[in-house]
């Protein structure tokens, strides 16, 4: 199985208000195509390893490598063109910017990355948004839609660039049961159409449970990795 | 990084809080437009001063410096603090104040390159009496025709002419404000009394108005030999010569050329009208002092708006930052925002900058006798257009910019997770 993920020795400490290690030597691997739900209670630093992973947060010890690069050390401008091409983020609380219409909204990062032309580039939102089906609502402003479809258009937008990983953290934690399912069902079809890889922290049992392999930490460790 | 996408957002974002960018805007406007009414009334009054005095002065006056202190013989033959020299009342020294052989240096002066004019002018003070009225004045002697080269009095008559100066040997014209006050007018006789005591009975011929008070009040102008018949002197007797130039700035150089020649005391306009230019210096830096306050106050309304703007954007700061935007993109879109503002809060200013001063221009003003004018005296000049729109722009990008570093540093992670 191809290695998209490596992460070995992971160390991070919060230094506020007293210093406290968050997470205490992790490492762990994804492959390419799988459906990985991180699972855990509060606090015991599986956000933090997310946003780690992301490339987000730079303050670690330890060596994050994703798609055969190495990103540990790398500029904060050079993790920005690498998260724009090759990571998808949905997070709990869908941020779509309100003031851009759907569309827009999944557009921005297509236009960052400007690989294509504007023209394709909506052409491939209005196709994201097919597969969410929310090609109805493109041009309403964001801020108009409900939380479920907001969450949707999220991951339309996480989707536009084919990254090679959508990280989500809670993506589903705001939702109720219907919305869950949906956003559920759009995860385990792009794990499994797209062979794009997916990382999830969640709550919810039920999304772990559907997913391909779940790790559970505790107190900043891997306690255990098992595959359903 | 990419212009076009983070124009699309800053644009975007201007245009969802349209009342917010409007205040922003105001902000600018507001200080831009009294920028320029402030700069051009400013400069219009300078302008006008300038004029005025530099109308009714020559370029350079050459006059003889008549220095009646002397040192007493006996403090020459034995001087020293040693010395116990006791001298009371000591009468000044008889000294003429005319420029001997005025009339030809006159004529030499005229010879000079870059030298509009000369006048030599025999000048004294008077009293003129008409019944029981007695006002203090002066007297210039003039070749008339001369005079009218350097000052254009022909412009400046309020009534009579000046060939009937030529014309009538014991003509003269005299200040409009002064002719009111004596109750005369063209063809009424006035007596003119000398300090020596030479009095003479002259006929006002017309008279005229500079629009200076000073002038109007107190001078007229008679024939040369008229005025050193009353004085009993000789028909070359000249107290003053009076130059103009075609330049002005060329009169600084000559007048002392001039001294250093004739070795008559020479003074330039700069000299004479000192307080006009340091008047002018003061406004100028008031104006500026002001502006800029102003300008300072809408750079900080600026940074403010945006400060609060970059707060509220926060989230969407951050989540533009995990899609991948760079700190020099989210610079930009902020920077790009505060550009919006400044400009055309700018070039509204620059419009409301030129109605006000427009309306300026056109309100009435009386000021009464002193000066000549019927409206303030605004100027306009694109110069200062230019540097208000460029003003304005510096203050927003400065206001806009702090802010937009501000958003580029937003560390996404702390917000993300909420």
């Amino acid at each position: 199985m191809e290695k998209v993920l490596k992460a070995s020795h992971f160390n991070k400490y919060f230094s506020e208000p007293d210093r406290f290690q968050v997470l205490k030597d992790v490492s762990f691997e994804v492959n390419k195509g799988e459906f990985l739900a991180i699972v855990g209670k509060s606090g015991c630093g599986k956000s933090t390893l997310l946003y780690l992973l992301s490339t987000m947060d730079t303050d670690y010890e330890g060596s994050l490598e994703i798609n055969g690069q190495k990103l540990t050390g790398k500029s904060q401008d050079y993790l920005s063109k690498f998260r724009n091409e090759h990571l998808g983020f949905v997070f709990q609380f869908h941020f779509l910017l309100p003031e851009f219409t759907t569309l827009q909204n999944v557009m921005l990062p297509a236009l960052k990355l400007g690989k294509y032309s504007e023209k394709e580039v909506e052409h491939r939102a209005y196709e994201k948004l097919k597969m969410i089906g929310m090609a109805d609502h493109a041009k309403k402003l964001s801020s108009k839609l409900s939380g479920g479809q907001q969450q949707r258009v999220a991951i339309a937008r996480a989707l536009i660039n084919d990254p090679t990983i959508v990280m989500g953290d809670e993506p589903t934690g705001n939702l109720d049961r219907t919305n869950t399912g949906i956003v559920f069902d759009i995860f385990r079809e792009i794990a499994r159409e797209n062979h794009q890889t997916i990382i999830a922290v969640t709550h919810d049992p039920d999304f772990a449970a559907g997913s391909d392999r779940v790790i559970e930490m505790s107190d900043g460790m891997i306690i255990s990795s098992h595959e359903n | 990084m990419n212009l076009r996408i983070t124009t699309q957002i800053a644009r975007t974002h201007l245009m969802a809080k349209k009342r917010q960018t409007l205040v922003a805007m105001l902000g600018v406007t507001f200080g831009i437009a009294m920028f320029i009414t402030m700069i051009s009334f400013m400069q219009g009054v300078n302008q006008f001063l300038e004029d005025s005095a530099l109308d009714a002065s020559p370029h350079v006056r050459m006059y003889n410096e008549v220095n009646t202190q002397r040192p007493a013989l006996i403090e020459q033959l034995n001087p020293g603090d040693s010395a116990f020299n006791v001298i009371y009342h000591q009468k000044p020294k008889e000294q003429l104040s005319r420029l001997k052989n005025g009339l030809l240096i006159a004529r030499r002066i005229e010879k000079e390159p870059g030298v509009l004019g000369v006048s030599p002018q025999l000048s004294t003070q008077v009293f003129y009496n008409n019944g029981p009225i007695q006002i203090s004045g002066t007297v210039a002697g003039v070749d008339i025709e001369r005079e009218n080269r350097l000052y254009n009095l022909k412009s400046r008559l309020k009534s009579g002419t000046l060939n009937a100066l030529r014309s009538n040997p014991n003509g003269l014209i005299m200040g409009s404000v002064l002719a009111r006050k004596l109750n005369v007018r063209a063809g009424d006789k006035v007596s003119v009394t000398t300090p020596t005591g030479g009095t003479m009975i002259l006929r006002v011929v017309g008279t005229f108005s500079f629009g200076i008070g000073t002038v109007d009040n107190t001078k007229s102008y008679a024939n040369l030999s008229t005025v050193q018949e009353i004085l009993q002197k000789d028909a070359s007797y000249v107290t003053d010569i009076h130059i103009k130039m075609f330049d002005p700035l060329l009169a600084i150089p000559l007048g002392k050329k001039l001294r250093a020649i004739y070795g008559y005391y020479t003074e330039d306009w700069a000299t004479a009208n000192s307080a006009i230019l340091a008047g002018e210096k003061i406004r100028n830096v008031m104006t500026f002092v002001v502006s800029m306050t102003l300008l300072v106050v809408a750079g900080f309304g600026i940074y403010n708006i945006m400060n609060m703007n970059v707060i509220n954007k926060i989230k969407d700061i951050a989540i533009l930052k995990a899609t991948g935007f760079e700190g020099k993109d989210i610079v930009m879109i902020f920077l790009f925002q505060a550009i919006f503002i400044g400009l055309l809060g700018g070039l509204m200013g620059l419009l409301i900058g030129f109605i006000l001063s427009y309306l300026l221009s056109i309100t009435p003003f009386n000021a009464g006798d002193f000066l000549s004018i019927k409206t303030f005296p605004v100027i306009f000049d694109s110069k200062y257009y230019v540097m208000g729109i460029l003003f304005g722009l510096i203050t927003t990008v400065l206001a806009g910019y702090f802010p937009s570093r501000k958003a580029a540093k937003v560390d996404p992670v702390s917000i993300l997770r909420g």
